[in-house]
């Protein structure tokens, strides 16, 4: 069970937290390397670098070689870490992802920084809204989204732990402790963070569920009990809990740092539909339009994807139940 | 002085196993595995550590075919030597066979890794070569790549890459059999001198007669006394051993018909007179 914490404290940034405990694990198991494009910097990777400075290549600007070469290096049993940013880490390498890593069958760890609206005032081009729509589909890879830093830190043991290819999204904006540091966490299971029966708003990552608790708050004052959920895997999706969600409390909202197509929205409706589950679903994520370059909070506002557009999301949703 | 009749006529038994299957099969890349015939027999006859009872034996060296379309002159090679029987070169792309048209690690003994799109195999072997020398390993990784492939932007990638990191150990052999799917290489997008190119990357660059085992044996000898990474460039002839196609337009890939047309059964047939009489 999740063991939620109750008092607010600031987390460490979700990138720190992976470095960490990729540092930790390196210094039991020698197999475990970094690999990266230029973004090293971006993601504490020099830390790594000062411990582990033979198992640390940053390999200069070319993220489609980044993925081959971590996937090479994983077939002669390296366990490799290749980070990039989540739009580089993506788009820019889905084939290799694809090929080298997935149909290939080798153990690559992919770590996506910055990933939607986080990587805000990079602008357009870094904003990576589509990447949980482009590696989903991606034969059995395993795609996480930690929304805090113990569960960072169990994520990228777990991926240490398992053969084959994992995709983190990993926020680099601060944001609020959600776990107990010893919370025992599984692949492919949600967690409910706050409970309630008459809707049900699901989230991932720490942005989007640090919204989705003040938008409980908005809802608990108008006498609407709001349960949320971090979503925590998006492959494999935690289908009993959804199943279990739809029956108790009879309505859904998605909340997504994602493009509301092909993301955590369809991941849902996808298993609620596979399982005859006829409840309403709203989705709240970027709308259909490219990113633009500002600060987050202010893109948040842009994107609609504000607490009070998860609870009038809500309010839609739970007027649409049966 | 060594003596590369052995070689030779293993070369001969790949290129007649090569073509068999895949005019059996009645489909299959002949051009460029025919090309790259004479490197692989070195390789597997003079050069590489393997072994077809163990294949992940991890003293083994490796081999990333990266043009992943000649899996069939790889396959008929390792065939050779004991991997698999030879008689299974004959499920070639059948519906639940181990040799697919492009190589996969997955499915066949003795195959290093999964290619196919070209430009990821040497990225692929790049990584391999850096994991073995984390892991303090003296293993070789050899990779074969098509000229055409070289237009992908990750070979030049791997080019920059391996000279930098200081990655021994790594050979890449170039095929340069100067056609490509829709051509000659020249018209589409010339590639210029690549030795010289390697070497201005930082690569011990080589260029050799790539029918001419003992040519390809001595550059590999080189290679492998370099500090750099090595890269040497075989200049071969698109459909090697089958006069009617060497060279020709449409080489690359072809079905029954051109099989025929081509006389499928006389190059075979003259070949294994040729194999008979070694």
């Amino acid at each position: 069970m999740a063991k939620i914490i109750k008092e607010k404290i600031e987390d460490i940034e979700l990138t720190r937290a992976f470095r960490d405990e990729m540092i930790e694990l390196a210094r039991t198991n020698p197999a475990i390397a970094a690999v990266e494009a230029d973004v090293g910097n971006c993601a504490y990777g020099p830390n790594f670098k000062k411990e582990f400075p033979d198992r640390y290549y940053d390999l200069g600007i070319c993220e489609q070689s980044m993925s081959s070469i971590a996937a090479g290096m994983s077939a002669v049993g390296m366990i490799p870490f290749a980070h990039s940013f989540a739009v580089f880490a993506s788009r820019r390498m889905c084939d290799q992802n694809y090929i080298s890593c997935a149909y290939a069958q080798n153990n690559v760890k992919i770590v996506a920084s910055a990933p939607g609206i986080s990587s805000g005032e990079n602008g357009g081009t870094h904003h990576a809204n589509e990447d949980i729509a482009l590696m989903r589909p991606i034969t059995n890879i395993k795609i996480m989204e930690p929304a805090d830093s113990t569960a960072m830190k169990w994520a990228v043991k777990n991926a240490a732990e398992n053969f084959g290819i994992y995709y983190i999204r990993a926020e680099r904006l601060k944001a609020d402790k959600i776990y107990e540091d010893d919370t025992d966490f599984a692949l492919g299971k949600a967690n409910i963070i706050r409970d309630g029966s008459d809707v049900t708003l699901i989230a991932e990552g720490s942005l989007m569920l640090g919204t989705c608790l003040k938008s409980a708050d908005i809802l608990e004052k108008e006498g609407i009990s709001a349960r949320v959920v971090d979503i925590f895997t998006i492959k494999p999706i935690d289908t009993d809990m959804l199943v279990k969600c739809a029956n108790e409390t009879g309505a859904f909202v998605t909340a997504e740092n994602h493009s509301i197509t092909g993301g955590l929205a369809a991941a849902v409706t996808e298993a609620l539909c596979d399982q005859g589950c006829g409840v309403p679903v709203k989705r709240i994520g970027i709308p259909n339009r490219f990113g633009e370059v500002g600060q987050v909070p202010d893109l948040q506002k842009v994107m609609h994807m504000m607490p009070e557009d998860v609870a009038d999301a809500a309010h839609q949703a739970i007027l649409l139940k049966k | 002085m060594k003596n590369y009749k052995e070689t030779e006529k293993y070369a001969l038994q790949i290129r007649i196993e090569a073509i068999n299957m895949m005019y059996k099969h009645g489909f299959g890349h002949v051009g460029g595995s025919l090309s790259i015939a004479d490197a692989i027999a070195v390789l597997y006859q003079d050069q590489m550590k393997y072994n077809p009872q163990n294949p992940k034996w991890d003293g083994r060296d490796y081999l990333v075919m990266s043009k992943g379309h000649c899996g069939p002159a790889l396959y008929s090679a390792l065939a050779l030597k004991g991997f698999f029987p030879v008689e299974e070169l004959l499920t070639i792309n059948n519906i639940g066979t181990r040799l697919p048209s492009h190589c996969d690690k997955n499915k066949t003994p003795g195959i290093d890794m999964t290619t196919g799109s070209l430009g990821q195999g040497v990225s692929c072997a790049l990584g391999m070569a850096i994991g073995l020398k984390i892991q303090g390993k003296d293993n070789i990784v050899y990779s074969i790549i098509g000229d055409g492939e070289s237009q992908e932007g990750q070979v030049w990638e791997t080019l920059m890459i391996a000279p930098n990191k200081k990655i021994k150990n790594f050979i890449i052999l170039q095929d340069n059999n100067k056609q490509q799917l829709d051509g000659f290489t020249d018209d589409i997008s010339p590639l210029g001198d690549m030795r010289q190119k390697a070497e201005d990357f930082g690569w011990f660059a080589l260029s050799v007669d790539g029918h001419d085992v003992e040519a390809i044996n001595d550059a590999i000898e080189q290679c492998k006394k370099s500090e750099k990474p090595g890269f040497i460039v075989l200049n071969t002839i698109k459909g090697k051993g089958w006069p009617a196609i060497e060279g020709a337009d449409g080489n690359h890939a072809f079905r029954t018909p051109f099989f025929l047309a081509k006389g499928a059964d006389d190059v075979l047939a003259s070949l294994r007179k040729e194999l008979a009489e070694m």
